[in-house]
């Protein structure tokens, strides 16, 4: 496919050329999806915590809920976000619709509920394995949780990546509530689309090289830290 | 109380955030926001000219693409400060109906009938776009339709009355809509070797043309006016009416009309200012 | 991070304890409990009238697969709730200050994801009353007790069965118990790995903690027992002192597990 071999040569000389346009919308990328993520784990982990030590009425009909909330399409959230920043919308003074702050608002949404669902299973999985342990050392449930988000460190870092994953691939939330304005809310999957209907499909793979090239980079960025904070622990 | 440990890696990731940050927003304290069109964005024709008046005003434009429908329904919302759109019925009403302020004509260039090279339905060369797309209807050659309500859709439906083909209960047959923009629309027209109504602009500066071509051009009825007109600060209070104006005026002023004169494409032009004042 | 930091923020938390620190002594021996029933859809799978635990040598509880024998544990250390009936310690229910005098060791040892002085640490935590330098020279004194000091920084869920269950021993006397309950500690282990754990279990009962342990294993039994409580079918058959259990046993069923002939 000369498609293929041709757009693999232009992301290399992109990257190589140092492109500013090209850093500026992939450092937005990486800020609206990393501040996301970041703030959908500080919601979903407790969140998902809870579910999974919890014994609560409704306990199961959230846990459904929040897997199924998993599969939310990109665009009815941008939709929803949009209807809210909306300047006929509830939340239109606040003026955030077509900036970086609404796209990070609606992969919050989009990522808490892989957070929160994966977090769930693994606090879960591992409670089951502990609980009789911990309850003979006398600890209480409310006080397993950090032993459990502790312990299952490593499961919950994955977690967040997948979470990371489902933010920077997606597409058609932050094109409806960023507007994809050049220098301002435009980051790599949105670049992607519009170069894609100007028929520009060698640029546009090449894009996406880079952004799979993000991915990994953050992936194995992650996977370092991890390492660390593993060598840390038993220090 | 969570333990704050497992939150170690996103302290990093907040780290990266803020280093990150300073590098990206730069961006101007005054500024408007133009909802238009697809075929504006995807020409370039934005990027060429928004500096010099970035320059002159100190004001940043920032243009939210969309279709010529959705383009006229934020604006309706209030998110936006200016309209800019090819649509003259549905941008009159926009005005008419208190949303606008007042509609100026800015530009024009055409619409064209593109299609596959070995043309089956034989409308190659044709000055006639009603008679071209009865010609295609009739053999139920494919034709791929923007479907998504924008400028060019209501357009390209105009004409369709015109031949009297109820293009509604050929849909899903011969007569596929997309519902996507003109670029994505095109993308499909050629993947299925269907012909398309696009404007000129967007067909000049498209990249992946293959073997699609202009078949018809030239009918007065292909004319594709477009108009700017400023959302109504009475009904919209957030809307920043003096800058918004501002760049109404400089758009249909000799230095944007001459801007947009300048715009090419190799060297075809791919709008033409005809702004009265 | 410096370590003494990371450590600390490791800890479980735990609530501080009720009381004054003078409260925290005296003994949870003896065990009674009275009327302990655990009922599974109808099924009385515990059903004692009356059970006492003394302190002094090692109390062996022994019987068939299913004769209830790890559900007692559990009721007596408080981790499932009896349907009916009460278990007290030296008079008094189980409370705070008693769960930290007990501790239990499982028959799969259930070691944290971390290092092994972390597991270790993490007992010490839990238990209150150490702190800085008391703290770190009991973690040496049991990481030496186990055998385990050369492997405190390994994870722990590397160590072999045998190294795993030492350790969960030595955290388990951690705050030495009055009281420790273990649920066949060795049943999955070779025999060299079960010497050691015995003569820990020896170490610990010299010191004088009351151990409460269930075995399938004869020779074992004989080893450490110094009273044997047998069960059968929910209910204790007998409880006697373990020279004259395992030459003339008094009940029926006790008599037929020890010559093998029992089979439920």
């Amino acid at each position: 496919m000369q498609d293929f071999a041709s757009s693999f040569f232009l992301a290399v000389s992109l990257i190589l050329s140092g492109d500013p346009e090209l850093w500026s919308i992939v450092l937005l990328s990486l800020k609206v999806s990393l501040t996301a993520v970041a703030i959908a784990a500080m919601i979903g982990m407790p969140i998902g915590a809870a579910l999974g030590v919890g014994r609560f009425a409704g306990r199961r009909a959230l846990i459904v809920l929040i897997n199924a909330l998993m599969g939310l399409p990109p665009v009815v959230v941008g939709l929803m976000v949009y209807l809210l920043l909306s300047n006929s919308g509830p939340l239109g003074v606040l003026q955030l619709l077509y900036t970086p702050t609404a796209m990070i608002i609606a992969q919050v949404i989009l990522v808490t509920p892989i957070v929160a669902a994966l977090t769930r299973q693994v606090v879960e999985d591992l409670d089951a394995e502990y609980a009789e342990q911990l309850r003979s050392m006398g600890v209480s449930r409310l006080a397993s949780v950090p032993t459990l988000l502790w312990d299952g460190r490593t499961s919950l870092m994955t977690a967040v990546l997948a979470g990371f994953g489902r933010a920077t691939a997606e597409v058609g939330a932050v094109i409806i509530v960023g507007g994809n304005i050049n220098h301002v809310t435009r980051v790599m999957t949105t670049a992607i689309a519009l170069e894609t209907s100007k028929g520009n499909l060698a640029l546009a793979l090449a894009l996406g090289a880079i952004l799979m090239l993000i991915a990994i980079s953050v992936n194995a960025a992650v996977g370092l830290l991890g390492v660390r904070s593993e060598r840390v622990a038993h220090a | 109380m969570v333990n704050p440990r497992p939150l170690l890696a996103f302290a990093a990731m907040l780290a990266i955030h803020f280093i990150v940050g300073p590098a990206v927003s730069v961006a101007q304290d005054r500024f408007i926001i133009v909802q238009s069109t697809t075929s504006t964005e995807n020409s370039g024709l934005f990027d060429t000219i928004l500096p010099a008046f970035a320059d002159e005003s100190g004001i940043e434009v920032r243009v939210v693409a969309v279709g010529t429908g959705q383009a006229i329904k934020n604006a309706q919302n209030g998110d936006g400060d200016v309209l800019l759109v090819h649509a003259r019925p549905a941008e009159e009403k926009f005005v008419a109906d208190g949303w606008g302020v007042q509609r100026f004509d800015v530009m024009y260039n055409d619409f064209v009938v593109v299609g596959p090279e070995d043309d089956p339905a034989g409308v190659g060369g044709s000055r006639d776009a009603v008679a071209a797309l009865r010609k295609i209807g009739e053999s139920k050659a494919p034709f791929a339709s923007r479907g998504d309500d924008s400028g060019t859709h209501k357009a390209e439906l105009q004409l369709w009355k015109e031949t009297g083909i109820d293009v509604g209960s050929a849909s899903g047959e011969w007569y596929r809509e997309t519902g996507s923009g003109m670029g994505a629309t095109l993308n499909t027209a050629i993947g299925m070797g269907a012909y398309a109504l696009t404007d000129r602009a967007t067909w000049i500066s498209y990249g992946n043309k293959a073997g699609h071509k202009v078949l018809v051009e030239g009918d007065p009825k292909l004319f594709n006016q477009y108009g700017v007109i400023l959302v109504n600060p009475d009904k919209h209070p957030n809307v920043k009416a003096e800058e918004g104006q501002a760049f109404i005026d400089w758009l249909t002023g000799p230095e944007g009309q001459a801007a947009i004169a300048g715009f090419k494409d190799g060297d075809q032009q791919l709008f033409f200012p005809n702004a009265r004042r | 991070m410096p370590d003494a930091a990371l450590a600390h923020s490791l800890e479980p938390r735990i609530a501080p304890a009720e009381g004054s620190a003078g409260a925290d002594t005296g003994s949870v021996l003896p065990v009674s409990a009275a009327g302990l029933v655990f009922t599974v859809n109808g099924k009385r799978l515990v059903d004692i009238d009356r059970l006492t635990l003394r302190a002094g040598g090692p109390t062996i509880i022994m019987g068939p697969n299913g004769a209830g024998k790890s559900l007692l544990l559990r009721l007596l250390h408080g981790l499932i709730e009896a349907s009916e009936g009460t278990v007290l310690f030296n008079t008094q229910p189980m409370n705070a200050r008693v769960r930290r005098r007990q501790a239990m060791v499982f028959q799969r040892p259930v070691v944290l994801r971390r290092s092994v002085q972390a597991n270790i640490d993490y007992a010490l935590a839990a238990a209150q009353g150490y702190r800085g330098p008391s703290r770190r020279g009991r973690l040496r004194e049991l990481l030496e007790m186990g055998g385990l000091a050369d492997m405190a920084r390994q994870r722990a869920r590397t160590l072999s069965g045998g190294e795993q269950q030492r350790l969960a021993l030595v955290r388990a006397v951690a705050a030495s118990p009055d009281l420790l309950f273990l649920d066949e500690p060795t049943s999955s282990l070779d025999p060299a790995s079960t010497h050691r754990i015995e003569a820990l279990i020896h170490r610990f009962a010299d010191e004088g903690t009351k151990i409460v342990m269930v075995t399938h294993d004869l020779g074992q039994a004989r080893r450490l027992a110094g009273e044997v409580v047998f069960m059968h079918r929910g209910k204790v058959t007998e409880q006697t002192p373990a020279n004259v259990f395992f030459d003339a046993p008094s009940s029926p069923a006790a008599r037929d597990f020890i010559t093998g002939g029992l089979l439920v």
